[in-house]
Protein backbone atom coordinates (compact mmCIF):
# COMPACT_ATOMS: atom_id res chain seq x y z
CA UNK A 1 0.00 0.00 0.00
CA UNK A 2 1.38 3.38 -0.64
CA UNK A 3 -0.20 6.81 -0.82
CA UNK A 4 0.29 8.58 -4.10
CA UNK A 5 0.55 12.69 -4.69
CA UNK A 6 0.32 12.79 -8.26
CA UNK A 7 0.24 16.22 -10.33
CA UNK A 8 -1.14 17.91 -7.82
CA UNK A 9 -1.78 21.91 -7.91
CA UNK A 10 -3.86 24.52 -6.22
CA UNK A 11 -5.06 28.01 -7.49
CA UNK A 12 -6.30 30.42 -4.97
CA UNK A 13 -8.34 33.86 -5.52
CA UNK A 14 -6.54 36.17 -3.71
CA UNK A 15 -8.63 39.39 -2.27
CA UNK A 16 -7.42 41.34 -4.94
CA UNK A 17 -8.51 39.14 -7.48
CA UNK A 18 -5.40 37.70 -8.66
CA UNK A 19 -4.95 34.17 -9.42
CA UNK A 20 -2.01 32.88 -6.68
CA UNK A 21 -1.00 29.82 -7.73
CA UNK A 22 0.19 28.26 -4.14
CA UNK A 23 1.14 24.82 -5.34
CA UNK A 24 2.35 23.74 -8.79
CA UNK A 25 3.51 20.25 -9.84
CA UNK A 26 3.41 17.93 -6.67
CA UNK A 27 4.29 14.73 -7.23
CA UNK A 28 5.77 12.22 -4.98
CA UNK A 29 4.55 9.36 -3.09
CA UNK A 30 4.62 7.95 0.58
CA UNK A 31 5.31 4.28 0.85
CA UNK A 32 4.15 2.01 3.49
CA UNK A 33 5.52 2.63 6.85
CA UNK A 34 7.48 5.73 5.52
CA UNK A 35 8.13 8.58 7.36
CA UNK A 36 8.32 11.47 5.12
CA UNK A 37 8.38 15.44 5.71
CA UNK A 38 7.69 17.91 3.99
CA UNK A 39 9.91 21.52 4.87
CA UNK A 40 9.99 24.92 3.33
CA UNK A 41 9.92 28.31 4.29
CA UNK A 42 6.63 29.83 5.13
CA UNK A 43 4.14 30.86 2.28
CA UNK A 44 5.73 27.81 0.50
CA UNK A 45 2.20 25.82 0.77
CA UNK A 46 3.66 23.28 3.07
CA UNK A 47 0.45 23.16 5.49
CA UNK A 48 -1.87 23.81 2.33
CA UNK A 49 -1.02 20.25 0.72
CA UNK A 50 -1.26 18.65 4.21
CA UNK A 51 -4.77 19.74 3.90
CA UNK A 52 -4.80 18.35 0.26
CA UNK A 53 -3.86 14.78 1.60
CA UNK A 54 -5.91 15.03 4.77
CA UNK A 55 -9.25 15.50 2.87
CA UNK A 56 -9.90 19.25 3.99
CA UNK A 57 -9.25 20.90 0.63
CA UNK A 58 -9.68 20.31 -2.70
CA UNK A 59 -6.57 20.87 -5.38
CA UNK A 60 -7.22 22.68 -8.48
CA UNK A 61 -5.07 20.14 -10.24
CA UNK A 62 -4.30 16.31 -9.83
CA UNK A 63 -5.34 13.83 -7.34
CA UNK A 64 -4.28 11.98 -4.25
CA UNK A 65 -4.88 8.18 -4.04
CA UNK A 66 -4.12 5.66 -1.70
CA UNK A 67 -2.79 2.46 -3.65
CA UNK A 68 -2.86 -1.27 -3.00
CA UNK A 69 -6.07 -1.08 -0.76
CA UNK A 70 -8.20 -3.36 -0.90
CA UNK A 71 -12.09 -2.27 -0.95
CA UNK A 72 -12.02 -0.35 2.53
CA UNK A 73 -12.15 2.93 2.87
CA UNK A 74 -8.53 4.97 3.51
CA UNK A 75 -8.14 5.84 7.26
CA UNK A 76 -7.11 9.23 8.15
CA UNK A 77 -5.83 10.77 10.88
CA UNK A 78 -4.21 14.39 11.78
CA UNK A 79 -2.34 16.09 14.25
CA UNK A 80 -2.86 19.47 13.89
CA UNK A 81 -0.70 22.79 14.12
CA UNK A 82 -3.26 24.24 16.39
CA UNK A 83 -4.26 20.73 18.61
CA UNK A 84 -8.05 20.75 18.33
CA UNK A 85 -8.64 19.02 20.81
CA UNK A 86 -12.58 19.64 21.70
CA UNK A 87 -12.76 21.19 24.99
CA UNK A 88 -15.76 20.17 26.61
CA UNK A 89 -14.13 16.47 26.31
CA UNK A 90 -11.76 14.86 28.68
CA UNK A 91 -8.26 13.35 27.80
CA UNK A 92 -10.04 9.61 27.49
CA UNK A 93 -13.10 10.99 25.71
CA UNK A 94 -10.95 12.90 23.26
CA UNK A 95 -9.07 10.04 22.63
CA UNK A 96 -12.26 7.72 21.54
CA UNK A 97 -13.66 10.23 19.39
CA UNK A 98 -12.66 8.50 16.08
CA UNK A 99 -12.98 4.90 17.51
CA UNK A 100 -16.65 6.36 18.53
CA UNK A 101 -17.57 7.13 15.06
CA UNK A 102 -16.37 3.78 13.49
CA UNK A 103 -18.23 2.40 15.74
CA UNK A 104 -15.97 -0.36 17.57
CA UNK A 105 -16.95 -2.35 20.55
CA UNK A 106 -17.63 -0.88 23.79
CA UNK A 107 -14.84 -3.26 24.76
CA UNK A 108 -12.47 -2.25 22.35
CA UNK A 109 -12.42 0.98 22.29
CA UNK A 110 -11.56 1.09 26.25
CA UNK A 111 -8.83 -1.17 25.60
CA UNK A 112 -7.47 1.36 22.37
CA UNK A 113 -7.73 4.18 24.60
CA UNK A 114 -5.98 3.11 27.23
CA UNK A 115 -3.50 1.74 25.10
CA UNK A 116 -2.81 4.70 23.38
CA UNK A 117 -3.03 7.30 26.27
CA UNK A 118 -0.62 5.02 28.06
CA UNK A 119 1.61 5.10 24.92
CA UNK A 120 1.52 8.94 25.40
CA UNK A 121 2.27 9.48 28.65
CA UNK A 122 -1.35 10.31 30.12
CA UNK A 123 -2.64 7.82 32.19
CA UNK A 124 -2.93 9.83 35.21
CA UNK A 125 -5.00 12.57 33.37
CA UNK A 126 -7.00 10.24 31.90
CA UNK A 127 -10.21 12.73 32.96
CA UNK A 128 -8.60 16.13 32.83
CA UNK A 129 -9.92 18.39 30.24
CA UNK A 130 -7.58 20.45 27.86
CA UNK A 131 -7.90 23.48 29.73
CA UNK A 132 -5.99 21.66 32.66
CA UNK A 133 -3.33 20.42 30.59
CA UNK A 134 0.15 22.21 29.69
CA UNK A 135 0.65 22.51 25.60
CA UNK A 136 2.58 19.49 25.81
CA UNK A 137 0.36 17.19 27.20
CA UNK A 138 -2.49 18.98 25.20
CA UNK A 139 -0.48 17.89 21.96
CA UNK A 140 0.23 14.39 23.34
CA UNK A 141 -3.77 13.94 23.41
CA UNK A 142 -3.86 15.48 20.33
CA UNK A 143 -1.36 12.48 19.21
CA UNK A 144 -2.89 9.65 21.28
CA UNK A 145 -6.37 10.86 19.24
CA UNK A 146 -4.95 10.24 16.15
CA UNK A 147 -3.36 6.56 16.89
CA UNK A 148 -6.29 5.40 18.56
CA UNK A 149 -8.30 5.16 15.27
CA UNK A 150 -4.48 3.05 13.97
CA UNK A 151 -4.46 5.25 10.66
CA UNK A 152 -3.56 4.00 7.26
CA UNK A 153 -1.96 7.51 6.80
CA UNK A 154 -0.82 10.13 9.66
CA UNK A 155 -0.66 13.31 8.89
CA UNK A 156 0.90 15.80 11.68
CA UNK A 157 1.40 19.45 10.64
CA UNK A 158 3.60 21.09 12.36
CA UNK A 159 2.44 19.33 15.54
CA UNK A 160 5.16 20.74 17.47
CA UNK A 161 5.34 24.21 16.47
CA UNK A 162 3.40 26.05 19.62
CA UNK A 163 5.56 24.73 22.09
CA UNK A 164 8.65 25.98 23.66
CA UNK A 165 11.80 24.61 22.69
CA UNK A 166 12.76 22.20 25.68
CA UNK A 167 8.93 20.73 25.64
CA UNK A 168 10.10 20.49 21.44
CA UNK A 169 13.00 18.29 21.76
CA UNK A 170 11.60 15.72 24.38
CA UNK A 171 8.19 15.70 22.08
CA UNK A 172 10.25 14.80 19.24
CA UNK A 173 12.42 12.26 21.33
CA UNK A 174 8.82 10.61 22.23
CA UNK A 175 7.73 11.00 18.55
CA UNK A 176 10.14 8.52 17.02
CA UNK A 177 9.60 6.24 20.31
CA UNK A 178 5.97 6.26 19.16
CA UNK A 179 6.36 5.55 15.76
CA UNK A 180 9.23 3.07 16.10
CA UNK A 181 6.34 0.97 18.03
CA UNK A 182 3.67 1.59 15.41
CA UNK A 183 5.40 1.85 11.99
CA UNK A 184 2.91 4.16 10.87
CA UNK A 185 3.33 5.73 7.09
CA UNK A 186 3.57 9.47 7.99
CA UNK A 187 3.36 12.86 6.12
CA UNK A 188 4.90 15.56 8.55
CA UNK A 189 4.80 19.29 8.02
CA UNK A 190 7.24 21.23 9.54
CA UNK A 191 9.51 25.06 8.75
CA UNK A 192 12.32 23.70 11.16
CA UNK A 193 14.94 22.24 9.43
CA UNK A 194 16.74 20.37 12.25
CA UNK A 195 12.92 18.65 13.27
CA UNK A 196 13.08 17.30 9.77
CA UNK A 197 16.40 15.98 9.34
CA UNK A 198 15.79 14.40 12.99
CA UNK A 199 12.79 12.47 12.19
CA UNK A 200 12.38 11.29 8.38
CA UNK A 201 13.09 8.71 5.99
CA UNK A 202 12.80 11.10 3.01
CA UNK A 203 12.51 15.17 3.21
CA UNK A 204 11.00 16.51 1.19
CA UNK A 205 12.17 20.69 0.07
CA UNK A 206 9.60 22.71 -1.04
CA UNK A 207 10.21 26.42 -2.65
CA UNK A 208 7.87 29.12 -2.61
CA UNK A 209 6.24 31.01 -5.52
CA UNK A 210 4.69 28.96 -6.61
CA UNK A 211 5.13 25.80 -4.15
CA UNK A 212 7.23 23.52 -5.92
CA UNK A 213 9.34 20.28 -5.03
CA UNK A 214 12.95 21.70 -5.40
CA UNK A 215 15.07 18.53 -3.99
CA UNK A 216 13.41 15.19 -2.33
CA UNK A 217 16.62 14.13 0.21
CA UNK A 218 16.87 10.38 1.78
CA UNK A 219 18.25 10.72 5.16
CA UNK A 220 20.64 7.78 5.30
CA UNK A 221 20.46 7.85 9.43
CA UNK A 222 19.56 5.24 11.57
CA UNK A 223 15.90 5.69 12.90
CA UNK A 224 17.11 5.99 16.05
CA UNK A 225 19.54 8.05 17.83
CA UNK A 226 20.19 10.32 15.71
CA UNK A 227 21.23 12.91 17.75
CA UNK A 228 24.20 11.05 18.95
CA UNK A 229 27.47 12.41 18.50
CA UNK A 230 28.60 10.11 15.77
CA UNK A 231 26.14 10.60 13.59
CA UNK A 232 26.86 14.67 14.35
CA UNK A 233 28.58 15.37 10.94
CA UNK A 234 26.07 13.56 8.49
CA UNK A 235 23.58 15.33 10.73
CA UNK A 236 24.72 19.03 10.18
CA UNK A 237 25.31 17.92 6.29
CA UNK A 238 22.14 17.19 5.59
CA UNK A 239 20.74 20.17 7.56
CA UNK A 240 23.14 22.88 5.95
CA UNK A 241 22.09 21.24 2.38
CA UNK A 242 18.51 21.68 2.91
CA UNK A 243 18.84 24.94 4.92
CA UNK A 244 20.75 26.06 1.62
CA UNK A 245 18.24 24.88 -0.37
CA UNK A 246 15.57 26.83 1.64
CA UNK A 247 18.10 30.11 2.33
CA UNK A 248 16.91 32.17 -0.59
CA UNK A 249 13.43 31.33 -0.40
CA UNK A 250 13.23 32.33 3.31
CA UNK A 251 15.42 35.49 2.83
CA UNK A 252 12.35 36.28 -0.01
CA UNK A 253 9.47 35.57 2.72
CA UNK A 254 10.92 37.90 5.29
CA UNK A 255 10.19 40.87 3.11
CA UNK A 256 6.93 40.33 2.34
CA UNK B 1 28.06 55.28 54.82
CA UNK B 2 24.45 53.18 55.32
CA UNK B 3 23.00 52.15 52.17
CA UNK B 4 19.95 53.97 51.03
CA UNK B 5 17.36 51.11 49.80
CA UNK B 6 14.46 52.18 47.45
CA UNK B 7 12.00 48.88 47.86
CA UNK B 8 9.54 47.94 45.25
CA UNK B 9 6.23 47.35 46.00
CA UNK B 10 3.58 45.84 44.00
CA UNK B 11 1.23 48.56 42.78
CA UNK B 12 -1.57 47.02 41.34
CA UNK B 13 -2.51 45.40 44.87
CA UNK B 14 -5.55 46.74 44.21
CA UNK B 15 -6.20 44.15 41.72
CA UNK B 16 -6.11 41.98 43.84
CA UNK B 17 -7.95 43.58 46.70
CA UNK B 18 -10.23 40.79 48.72
CA UNK B 19 -13.30 42.20 50.38
CA UNK B 20 -14.97 40.04 53.16
CA UNK B 21 -18.28 37.94 52.39
CA UNK B 22 -20.86 40.09 53.99
CA UNK B 23 -19.99 42.88 51.85
CA UNK B 24 -22.52 41.55 49.45
CA UNK B 25 -25.14 42.05 52.04
CA UNK B 26 -24.59 45.21 52.92
CA UNK B 27 -26.14 47.17 50.09
CA UNK B 28 -29.11 45.28 50.26
CA UNK B 29 -29.77 45.52 54.22
CA UNK B 30 -28.94 49.03 54.14
CA UNK B 31 -31.74 49.87 51.83
CA UNK B 32 -34.46 47.46 53.42
CA UNK B 33 -33.52 49.28 56.90
CA UNK B 34 -33.63 52.76 55.07
CA UNK B 35 -36.52 51.88 53.76
CA UNK B 36 -38.50 50.53 57.64
CA UNK B 37 -37.33 53.66 58.87
CA UNK B 38 -38.63 56.10 56.17
CA UNK B 39 -42.02 54.29 56.51
CA UNK B 40 -41.63 54.49 60.40
CA UNK B 41 -41.44 58.04 60.52
CA UNK B 42 -44.58 58.26 58.59
CA UNK B 43 -42.97 60.80 56.11
CA UNK B 44 -44.78 58.93 53.42
CA UNK B 45 -48.55 57.13 53.89
CA UNK B 46 -48.04 53.70 54.23
CA UNK B 47 -50.66 53.60 50.89
CA UNK B 48 -47.98 54.93 48.79
CA UNK B 49 -44.97 53.28 50.32
CA UNK B 50 -45.84 50.12 52.37
CA UNK B 51 -42.96 48.71 55.01
CA UNK B 52 -41.17 46.07 54.08
CA UNK B 53 -42.08 44.52 57.62
CA UNK B 54 -45.75 45.18 56.48
CA UNK B 55 -44.80 43.66 53.25
CA UNK B 56 -43.73 40.50 55.25
CA UNK B 57 -46.26 39.94 57.01
CA UNK B 58 -49.25 40.41 54.14
CA UNK B 59 -47.43 38.00 52.41
CA UNK B 60 -47.15 35.37 54.99
CA UNK B 61 -50.96 35.82 55.38
CA UNK B 62 -51.46 35.51 51.92
CA UNK B 63 -49.45 32.38 51.83
CA UNK B 64 -51.45 31.04 54.21
CA UNK B 65 -54.95 31.59 52.89
CA UNK B 66 -53.22 30.19 49.93
CA UNK B 67 -53.80 33.21 47.38
CA UNK B 68 -50.24 33.49 46.36
CA UNK B 69 -50.26 29.92 45.49
CA UNK B 70 -53.39 29.96 43.61
CA UNK B 71 -52.03 32.68 41.63
CA UNK B 72 -48.44 31.33 41.31
CA UNK B 73 -49.63 28.27 40.07
CA UNK B 74 -51.06 29.52 36.49
CA UNK B 75 -48.39 31.96 36.52
CA UNK B 76 -45.49 28.91 36.71
CA UNK B 77 -47.27 27.01 33.78
CA UNK B 78 -47.69 29.71 31.45
CA UNK B 79 -43.93 30.97 31.68
CA UNK B 80 -42.96 27.41 32.11
CA UNK B 81 -44.24 25.79 28.88
CA UNK B 82 -43.99 29.19 27.05
CA UNK B 83 -40.13 29.31 28.32
CA UNK B 84 -39.78 25.41 26.95
CA UNK B 85 -41.13 26.03 23.81
CA UNK B 86 -39.61 29.00 22.83
CA UNK B 87 -35.89 27.56 24.10
CA UNK B 88 -36.14 24.27 22.18
CA UNK B 89 -37.34 25.85 19.35
CA UNK B 90 -34.99 28.59 18.97
CA UNK B 91 -32.10 26.05 20.04
CA UNK B 92 -32.92 23.43 16.96
CA UNK B 93 -33.64 26.87 14.31
CA UNK B 94 -30.52 28.32 15.99
CA UNK B 95 -27.99 25.18 15.28
CA UNK B 96 -30.11 24.49 11.84
CA UNK B 97 -29.22 28.48 10.62
CA UNK B 98 -26.13 28.29 11.79
CA UNK B 99 -25.02 25.06 9.71
CA UNK B 100 -26.69 24.94 6.53
CA UNK B 101 -25.48 27.99 4.29
CA UNK B 102 -29.11 27.86 2.41
CA UNK B 103 -31.19 28.20 5.69
CA UNK B 104 -28.86 30.97 6.75
CA UNK B 105 -29.27 32.89 3.53
CA UNK B 106 -32.76 32.36 3.80
CA UNK B 107 -34.41 32.44 7.42
CA UNK B 108 -31.95 34.96 8.90
CA UNK B 109 -33.46 37.82 7.08
CA UNK B 110 -37.08 36.76 8.17
CA UNK B 111 -35.60 36.51 11.98
CA UNK B 112 -33.69 39.73 11.69
CA UNK B 113 -37.24 41.32 10.24
CA UNK B 114 -39.39 39.84 13.36
CA UNK B 115 -36.48 39.99 16.00
CA UNK B 116 -37.51 43.82 16.53
CA UNK B 117 -40.89 43.82 17.14
CA UNK B 118 -42.28 44.46 20.99
CA UNK B 119 -43.75 41.04 21.20
CA UNK B 120 -46.58 42.26 23.39
CA UNK B 121 -47.60 44.47 20.66
CA UNK B 122 -48.85 41.14 18.95
CA UNK B 123 -50.89 39.48 21.95
CA UNK B 124 -54.26 41.28 20.84
CA UNK B 125 -53.38 39.86 17.43
CA UNK B 126 -52.81 36.67 19.12
CA UNK B 127 -55.86 36.87 21.70
CA UNK B 128 -57.87 36.99 18.11
CA UNK B 129 -55.66 33.92 16.43
CA UNK B 130 -55.87 31.68 19.62
CA UNK B 131 -58.46 32.35 22.16
CA UNK B 132 -58.15 34.41 25.72
CA UNK B 133 -57.45 31.04 27.01
CA UNK B 134 -53.66 29.78 28.15
CA UNK B 135 -52.55 29.51 24.72
CA UNK B 136 -52.16 33.10 23.38
CA UNK B 137 -50.34 33.79 26.47
CA UNK B 138 -47.75 30.77 26.08
CA UNK B 139 -47.09 31.45 22.50
CA UNK B 140 -46.55 35.09 23.30
CA UNK B 141 -43.86 34.17 25.98
CA UNK B 142 -42.66 31.40 23.64
CA UNK B 143 -41.73 33.78 21.13
CA UNK B 144 -40.50 36.38 23.17
CA UNK B 145 -38.09 33.51 24.07
CA UNK B 146 -37.44 32.51 20.78
CA UNK B 147 -35.80 35.27 19.21
CA UNK B 148 -32.46 36.05 22.25
CA UNK B 149 -32.36 32.06 21.94
CA UNK B 150 -32.06 32.05 18.19
CA UNK B 151 -29.86 34.71 17.76
CA UNK B 152 -27.19 33.87 20.66
CA UNK B 153 -27.41 30.16 19.39
CA UNK B 154 -26.83 31.28 15.81
CA UNK B 155 -23.70 33.52 16.96
CA UNK B 156 -22.16 30.51 19.01
CA UNK B 157 -22.46 28.12 16.00
CA UNK B 158 -20.81 30.93 14.12
CA UNK B 159 -18.00 31.09 16.84
CA UNK B 160 -17.53 27.76 17.12
CA UNK B 161 -13.15 26.85 15.84
CA UNK B 162 -13.73 25.70 12.38
CA UNK B 163 -10.49 23.47 13.23
CA UNK B 164 -13.10 21.74 15.91
CA UNK B 165 -14.93 20.82 12.69
CA UNK B 166 -12.33 19.92 10.43
CA UNK B 167 -11.20 17.85 13.70
CA UNK B 168 -14.70 16.16 13.68
CA UNK B 169 -14.65 15.32 10.10
CA UNK B 170 -10.74 13.69 10.20
CA UNK B 171 -11.87 11.32 12.55
CA UNK B 172 -14.93 10.50 10.79
CA UNK B 173 -18.15 12.66 11.75
CA UNK B 174 -20.80 12.70 9.54
CA UNK B 175 -22.88 16.06 9.14
CA UNK B 176 -25.46 15.04 11.66
CA UNK B 177 -22.39 13.95 14.41
CA UNK B 178 -20.48 17.49 13.95
CA UNK B 179 -23.37 19.43 14.75
CA UNK B 180 -24.29 17.19 17.80
CA UNK B 181 -20.84 16.12 18.80
CA UNK B 182 -19.14 19.49 18.31
CA UNK B 183 -21.45 22.46 16.80
CA UNK B 184 -23.82 21.83 20.05
CA UNK B 185 -21.17 21.57 22.60
CA UNK B 186 -19.41 24.61 21.09
CA UNK B 187 -22.17 27.04 20.78
CA UNK B 188 -23.58 26.12 24.48
CA UNK B 189 -21.76 28.79 26.18
CA UNK B 190 -23.56 31.11 23.85
CA UNK B 191 -26.46 29.32 23.98
CA UNK B 192 -26.80 29.40 28.20
CA UNK B 193 -26.27 33.46 27.21
CA UNK B 194 -29.25 33.62 25.12
CA UNK B 195 -30.97 31.46 27.63
CA UNK B 196 -30.88 34.08 30.33
CA UNK B 197 -31.32 36.92 28.50
CA UNK B 198 -34.78 35.40 27.85
CA UNK B 199 -35.58 34.34 30.91
CA UNK B 200 -35.92 38.47 32.01
CA UNK B 201 -37.86 38.83 28.89
CA UNK B 202 -40.31 35.47 29.59
CA UNK B 203 -40.86 37.20 32.95
CA UNK B 204 -41.78 40.71 31.46
CA UNK B 205 -44.19 38.86 29.11
CA UNK B 206 -45.65 37.16 31.38
CA UNK B 207 -46.89 39.71 33.28
CA UNK B 208 -47.36 41.97 30.66
CA UNK B 209 -49.63 39.46 29.19
CA UNK B 210 -51.24 38.83 32.52
CA UNK B 211 -52.26 42.24 33.34
CA UNK B 212 -53.42 42.58 29.76
CA UNK B 213 -55.56 39.16 29.41
CA UNK B 214 -55.87 37.06 32.15
CA UNK B 215 -58.38 36.48 35.62
CA UNK B 216 -55.50 34.85 37.76
CA UNK B 217 -51.70 34.95 37.94
CA UNK B 218 -49.71 37.38 39.94
CA UNK B 219 -49.07 40.02 36.99
CA UNK B 220 -53.22 40.26 37.10
CA UNK B 221 -52.90 40.03 40.98
CA UNK B 222 -50.56 43.04 41.07
CA UNK B 223 -52.69 45.08 38.62
CA UNK B 224 -56.03 44.28 40.86
CA UNK B 225 -54.61 45.39 44.01
CA UNK B 226 -53.12 48.31 42.12
CA UNK B 227 -56.82 48.97 41.12
CA UNK B 228 -57.85 49.00 44.40
CA UNK B 229 -55.45 50.75 46.07
CA UNK B 230 -54.15 47.83 48.47
CA UNK B 231 -50.38 48.54 48.05
CA UNK B 232 -48.85 46.07 50.37
CA UNK B 233 -50.62 43.29 48.59
CA UNK B 234 -49.41 44.73 45.36
CA UNK B 235 -46.21 44.94 46.93
CA UNK B 236 -46.56 41.09 47.83
CA UNK B 237 -46.69 40.71 44.04
CA UNK B 238 -44.02 42.45 43.44
CA UNK B 239 -41.85 40.47 45.66
CA UNK B 240 -42.70 37.06 44.74
CA UNK B 241 -41.82 37.96 41.03
CA UNK B 242 -38.72 39.35 42.40
CA UNK B 243 -38.18 36.12 43.72
CA UNK B 244 -39.42 33.98 40.74
CA UNK B 245 -36.52 35.76 38.70
CA UNK B 246 -34.19 35.05 41.05
CA UNK B 247 -34.67 31.62 41.28
CA UNK B 248 -35.15 31.28 37.40
CA UNK B 249 -31.71 32.91 37.32
CA UNK B 250 -30.04 30.33 39.89
CA UNK B 251 -32.09 27.48 37.92
CA UNK B 252 -30.50 28.20 34.96
CA UNK B 253 -26.79 28.87 36.59
CA UNK B 254 -26.71 25.84 37.94
CA UNK B 255 -27.79 24.11 34.79
CA UNK B 256 -24.57 25.73 32.87
CA UNK B 257 -22.11 24.49 35.89
CA UNK B 258 -23.91 21.05 35.56
CA UNK B 259 -23.81 20.86 31.51
CA UNK B 260 -20.04 23.04 31.12
CA UNK B 261 -17.76 21.77 33.34
CA UNK B 262 -15.09 21.86 31.35
CA UNK B 263 -14.88 26.22 30.89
Amino acid sequence: MKIVIENVGKTFTSAKKEQVTALEDINFSIDEKEFVVLVGPSGCGKSTLLNIVGGLLSPSSGSVYFEGMMDKEPNLAIVFQEIALFPWRTVYQNVIYGLEEKKVSKQELKEKADFYIDMVGLTEFKDAYPKQLSGGMKQRVGIGRALAVEPDLLLMDEPFSALDAQTRTLMQEELLTIWNRTQLSTLYVTHNIQEAVYLADRVIVLSRHPGQIKSIIDIDLPKMGRGEEQYRDKFERYADEIWQLIRNDAVEALKE
Amino acid sequence: MTVHKQIITNRVAFLEKKVPLYASALGLIGLLVLWEIICSTKIVSPLFLPAPSAIVVTGWDMLISGEITRNLGPSLYRIGLGYTIGSVVGILVGLILGFSKWADAIGTPVVYAIYPIPKIALLPLFVLWLGIGELSKVTIIALGVFFPVVINTFSGVKSVDQILIKAAVTFGSNHFNVIRKVILPGALPMIFAGLKLAAGTSLLLLVAAEMIAAQNGIGSMVLHYGNLMITTKLMVGVLVLSLLGLTFNRLLQWLENKLLPWR
